[in-house]
């Protein structure tokens, strides 16, 4: 059928790629806190947060590889309060990211309507160049989304750090016994992941568009935790499935379903995800010390 | 202070405090440098909480330590490690997913630039391994290896950062007594090297059969120290609870009556899929005692389970009463009145978050009195946990406490009232005096007896073989998820079950 | 969220628990709103006006505060929706999508059949609501019970997907001119309002019937339903078999196994009737406040409804409690933004609290583990 057609050309599977950037980027830092033991679910708030402040830093200076810096750093600071709150003080994981999340999304409406007294749009912003490649355009961090997954692999299974990262997350009593600082490499973890939800953002708002957008994250923080489950926490196997869910979202936008409503087609992420999640392809074993603060002294 | 010319480690009036127990109270601990020093005690004496503050896990409320000679204040592994103290713990610390020579070298690794140079790891670890004869597959992952070469790995471990003084806290409970010999070799042949060791050990035999000296821990106080060669077990064994002790328990003869249980051929998976329980048959007659014997991890747990309806049944038939129960849940087999002491009292037997009231319902939640279809009668429920704690003598100050605030003996005191209290015919206990105070084992083993003599049908499953030994009419001993032999109360010889329970009495699987 | 208790659980614990919990909740409240001040100088606005505005919006007369319960009512019902499931072990964010979808069975209902008498038509719709709700906390309820599947990230998938199905294309399929909305409902569907008490046959002739004839007055019946909830909930919890289950999966499923009980039932069921809840917020909002579904009409409501039951500590007295404090939030914030003070404050004093609220929780942890080491001594 043409519609089955259409869902296999070459534009669409390039195309994949720009939509899979901020999951690409927002997984990775997934893996690097979750195989450290701690659950990150205020990716989505850090990647909103990131794509406002990219906006705002590129308006600001000019320059939007400013707008990249500002991006980051907002992922930080969100992610320095889940660091925090959680690794240091020990609070409740989920809850504390889900505060986040809510943080951010009435933090960007405000800045919106104090910084720029609007509701809904920021004004436009500069926008990163794009490259062409194979006769797509690709903006920048899309590139850097796609070099970032072997050098996290290097880093995860080649360095000390990644070692004891992946100690961490399984044993971290037994990391202790040796001398590792458990709560100091969660705590760095925390703040890589957010530091990758906030170029995530940029990505959204300066790399593929010009402004900033309210709730324009639309649930992504959350599908590239899934991406990086259905990856088993391993860098290479997030961005595989990371790739899938861009592709996802490509056929929804881009693919006519005639018997299908598009609304219901924009669900297919969604859906997808959790079909993932139920094991129904392939069973998820996450690191086994996830989600309990790290008391010093435990079994 | 004047040093002692060959003490390389003293440890002077430590003190160590937590939330409700004094766990070390003035404690003095002097180890002379390459001997085998034992640190013996009871569960709860004290022992592992000395060893923590030494290896800088916990930190002392009093007392000094010196070092070869040097004051030192311990304030974390690190640090112990660097002045060449090394610990094995009970609960090893090994990650599952990473290799023998990753969980080595965690922590230390040798490098290449940034990454880990692997083939210079290797060949370090292969090193220490030919030097100590401590034989281990560097590249397997640790879920796949046996428990005696997980040990073998810990011990590496150590000997990598240069450990001189190394403290092993229990390394037998989860060794055969083949391995426990292998483990001696290696003490020696370490102590041949010039090591010092400490080992914590409740096991007296082992403590006669290759220590040099020996402390004595008692209530969190260090009682004495003495030369091996100048006690005999028992004289250690008083000092460790501080009366004489009996080593037998108190029973009249049974009185068996007619098989009330019937497991045929049973076969149960693990959670990985293995079989680990293996077509195991055998019954219990009314009003006895049948204990199964055998080292952890031979598929106890997963019998214990299957035969309470925590676990399915792979393969074979139970036949209670006459009935087949073979495919009966948790609690339908718990309205039977068949009764369950779980090996985990923390895990299964009890909610510590809920009131001592509503853990003597647990699992009876549902019947009358205490319910009435789903509505709950409080006043019954606190009738019934005020009668059982006091029948039982659970130390407590009300029934309203939170159960987590119990002592663990107190605890276990409360699961066997309340199973006992519904009239069990048929009752499997699993480990039931585990990290029990010696009090209240002799409580558990006294109303163990008692319900025998009530006719009720008793399955003993217990790690601690003379406590199998002392309670069971009838035995068996489980090896590799099969029941090797039985024997009846009289004719059971310690040294026989003991070959058993390490499979000498079948083929041998050719090991590590 | 560990809920920490003293050591006793007899009426005299109780209530020392229940002072120690209020005043941290009181402690977290006042610290969020003195951060909120930086806000809202940054704003440019003046804190004195702005917390004078919050406090004139929300509890500055008798219909304002009555307005505030109305605000409450939605969030009463999500905060239930979040700490049910909570008890027995489980993070429900999926009170938005919950809502959403109950919110549009009831405005469909409500719209779509005519010629049904009053109380029969407002009775099923809210029926449907309940269903609705229900059924979309038993698909992430069976998938983590059977299938072990992480219930918040499927709860939050279920929340995107409940907004295309039920906004994107239940309106666009349903609605009528530019509307983003469901057609009006019938008046037979109409939820009733307190305002029009006072001209009910037997009530409206009681004395102080009166005091609720106010203009401009949006409390509806759903409020009383909150209640009742609150009370079911209290009932169920504790003095019930399946609150036992619940509370012993919650606080340890192998022990819960060992005594007979079904993790995954127990499961199942807190996660249907958390939906249920949810979705019965949704009817509100459809059948009583906006007499439609609406796109837009569950602003969050959902994931506030997190906020308020971590204050209200879980239990069900204290998410109404909760829920009203969060509603005099939500209704004095549009006071506020008639001063030309941004409403979006609230959402951030809201997000405050659920940090200071989080963060204190291991403060109470500390101190209590400090008094149980001076016990010791």
């Amino acid at each position: 059928m043409e519609t089955i057609a259409q869902m296999f050309t070459l534009p669409l599977l390039l195309i994949s790629f720009r939509y899979a950037t901020p999951l690409i980027l927002a997984a990775l830092g997934g893996v690097f806190n979750e195989r450290s033991g701690v659950i990150n679910i205020a990716l989505e708030g850090m990647m909103l947060f990131g794509a406002f402040a990219a906006v705002y830093g590129s308006g600001v200076t000019g320059n939007p590889w400013i707008g990249v810096l500002y991006s980051i750093g907002a992922g930080l600071a969100f992610a320095l309060i889940l660091a925090i709150v959680c690794v240091t003080f020990k609070a409740d994981q989920i809850v504390v990211a889900t505060g986040i999340n809510i943080f951010a999304s009435g933090l960007t409406i405000y800045f919106l309507q104090v910084l720029y007294g609007v509701a809904g749009t920021s004004p436009r912003a500069p926008r990163l160049p794009s490259i062409r490649i194979l006769g797509m355009r690709y903006n920048p961090i899309t590139l850097i989304a796609v070099a970032l997954v072997p050098i996290v692999w290097f880093i995860l299974f080649k360095t000390p750090w990644g070692l004891r990262i992946r100690s961490i997350g399984e044993h971290p009593s037994a990391a202790d016994t040796l001398g590792i600082n458990v709560n100091r490499y969660r705590f760095i973890c925390v703040l890589i992941s957010g530091a990758l939800a906030g170029l995530a953002g940029a990505h959204l708002s300066i790399g593929e568009f010009s402004a900033f957008v309210r709730e324009m994250s639309q649930g992504r923080g959350f599908i590239a935790l899934a991406a990086m489950i259905f990856g088993k926490w391993h860098p290479v196997g997030a961005f595989g499935a990371a790739l899938l869910f861009g592709y996802a979202e490509a056929i929804s936008i881009r693919v006519d379903f005639a018997f299908i409503p598009s609304e219901l087609i924009r669900a297919i992420p969604y859906v997808l995800t959790i079909i993932v999640l139920a094991g129904f392809i392939g069973k998820a074993i996450p690191p086994k010390a996830i989600g309990k603060p790290y008391f010093k002294g435990e079994d | 202070m004047a040093e002692e010319n060959n003490y390389l480690l003293e440890m002077r009036g430590i003190t160590k405090i937590f939330p409700g127990v004094k766990a070390n109270d003035n404690i003095d601990l002097l180890v002379k440098k390459g001997e085998i020093h034992a640190l013996v005690g009871e569960n709860g004496a004290g022992k592992t909480t000395l060893m923590k503050i030494l290896y800088g896990l916990y930190d002392s409320d009093q007392g000094e330590i010196y070092f070869a000679g040097n004051k030192i204040r311990m304030t974390d592994p690190q640090q112990a490690i660097n002045l060449g103290i090394g610990m094995v713990h009970q609960h090893f610390k090994l990650i599952d997913t990473l290799t023998v020579t990753e969980n080595i070298i965690l922590g230390s690794e040798p490098r290449q630039g940034v990454a880990i140079n692997y083939r210079e790891a290797r060949r370090q670890v292969e090193e220490i391994s030919n030097k100590y004869n401590l034989k281990v597959d560097p590249d397997a992952k640790i879920q796949d290896i046996s428990v005696g070469m997980q040990q073998r790995v810990e011990i590496i471990k150590i000997l990598y950062r240069g450990a001189d003084l190394l403290i092993f806290d229990e390394p037998t409970a989860v060794l055969t007594p083949q391995e426990i010999d292998e483990l001696f070799e290696i003490f020696n042949s370490l102590q041949e090297q010039g090591k010092t060791i400490i080992f914590i050990t409740h096991k007296l035999r082992e403590v006669k059969a290759i220590s040099d000296r020996i402390t004595v821990l008692r209530d969190g106080k260090s009682v004495d120290s003495v030369n091996t060669e100048e006690v005999t077990e028992k004289d250690v064994a008083e000092l460790m609870v501080g009366r004489e002790v009996l080593f037998r328990v108190d029973k009249g003869e049974a009185k068996p009556g007619e098989s009330v249980f019937q497991v045929e051929n049973l076969q149960v998976k693990d959670n990985r899929g293995i079989m680990t329980v293996n077509g195991i048959s055998f019954e219990i007659s009314k009003g006895e005692i049948f204990g199964i014997a055998g080292v952890e991890g031979n598929g106890q747990t997963e019998l214990v389970e299957a035969l309470t309806g925590l676990r399915q049944i792979a393969g074979g038939r139970v036949y209670y009463k006459g009935e087949d129960i073979t495919e009966l849940s948790a609690r339908e087999i718990k309205d039977r009145h068949i009764g369950h002491i779980p090996e985990d009292r923390l895990r299964r037997g009890l909610v510590t978050q809920f009131s001592l009231s509503e853990n003597f319902i647990l699992g009876f939640h549902h019947q009358e009195p205490y319910s009435k279809n789903i509505f709950m009668n409080y006043k019954a429920i606190d009738q019934h946990a005020q009668s059982l704690i006091q029948d039982f003598d659970v130390r407590t100050s009300s029934h309203q406490i939170l159960a987590s605030k119990l002592s663990g003996g107190n605890q276990q005191k409360l699961i066997i009232a309340r199973e006992f209290r519904q009239d069990p015919e048929l009752l499997i206990a699993a480990q039931p005096t585990r990290g029990v105070d010696v009090g209240s084992i002799e409580f558990i083993h006294s109303q163990l007896i008692k319900k025998r003599d009530e006719g009720t049908a008793i399955l003993l499953v217990s790690a601690e073989l003379s406590e199998v030994m002392s309670l069971s009419d009838r035995l068996g001993v489980i090896y590799e998820g099969e029941i090797v032999k039985t024997f009846a109360a009289d004719e059971a010889d310690e040294r026989e079950i003991g070959r058993l329970m390490t499979g000498s009495g079948k083929e041998v699987k050719t090991g590590e | 969220m560990s809920e920490l208790q003293t050591t006793k659980t007899d009426a005299g614990g109780r209530l020392i628990n229940i002072l120690i919990e209020l005043g941290f909740a009181l402690f977290s409240i006042v610290i969020a709103l003195l951060v909120g001040i930086a806000f809202i100088l940054l704003a440019g606005e003046s804190p004195l006006d702005a917390y004078h505005a919050l406090y004139i919006g929300s509890i500055g007369s008798w219909r304002e505060f009555l307005n505030t319960l109305w605000r409450a009512t939605p969030l009463i019902f999500t905060g239930f929706a979040l700490a049910l499931p909570f008890k027995a072990g489980l993070f429900n964010i999926g009170g938005e999508g919950q809502l959403l979808v109950g919110g549009f069975a009831a405005g469909f209902v409500g719209f779509y059949f005519t010629g049904i008498p009053g109380g029969l038509h407002v009775a099923l719709a809210i029926i449907a609501a309940i269903a609705a709700g229900a059924l979309w906390g038993l698909i992430p309820g069976i998938l983590k019970a059977y299938k072990g599947a992480h219930e918040v990230i499927t709860t939050i998938m279920l929340n995107y997907i409940a907004i295309q199905l039920t906004i994107r294309y239940g309106i666009e399929r349903y609605r009528i001119g530019g509307r983003q909305a469901l057609p009006t409902i019938q008046d037979s569907a109409k939820l009733l309002r307190f305002n029009d008490l006072a001209e009910l046959p037997v009530v409206g002739s009681l004395p102080f019937i009166e005091a609720f004839a106010l203009p401009g007055l949006r409390l509806h019946f759903n409020f009383i339903l909150a209640l009742l909830a609150a009370l079911f909930l209290w009932y169920l919890l504790w003095k019930t078999t399946t609150g036992y289950e619940l509370r012993a999966v919650g606080f340890n499923a192998s022990a819960a196994e060992y005594g007979g009980i079904s993790s995954k039932k127990t499961i199942i069921l807190s996660m249907v009737i958390a939906g249920a809840l949810a979705g019965l917020a949704g009817a509100g909002e459809a059948l009583g406040t906006h007499h439609t579904f609406m796109s837009g009409m569950d602003a969050g409501l959902g994931f506030t409804g997190i906020a308020v039951a971590l204050l209200g500590r879980n239990h069900p007295f204290g998410i109404v409690a909760a829920g009203i404090l969060f509603g005099a939030l939500s209704q004095g914030g549009l006071e506020m933004q008639f001063v030309g003070i941004p409403s979006e404050i609230v959402t951030i004093i809201q997000a405050l609290v659920i940090f200071f609220v989080a963060g204190l929780q291991m403060l109470k942890w500390f101190l209590l583990k400090q008094r149980e080491k001076g016990e010791a001594e």
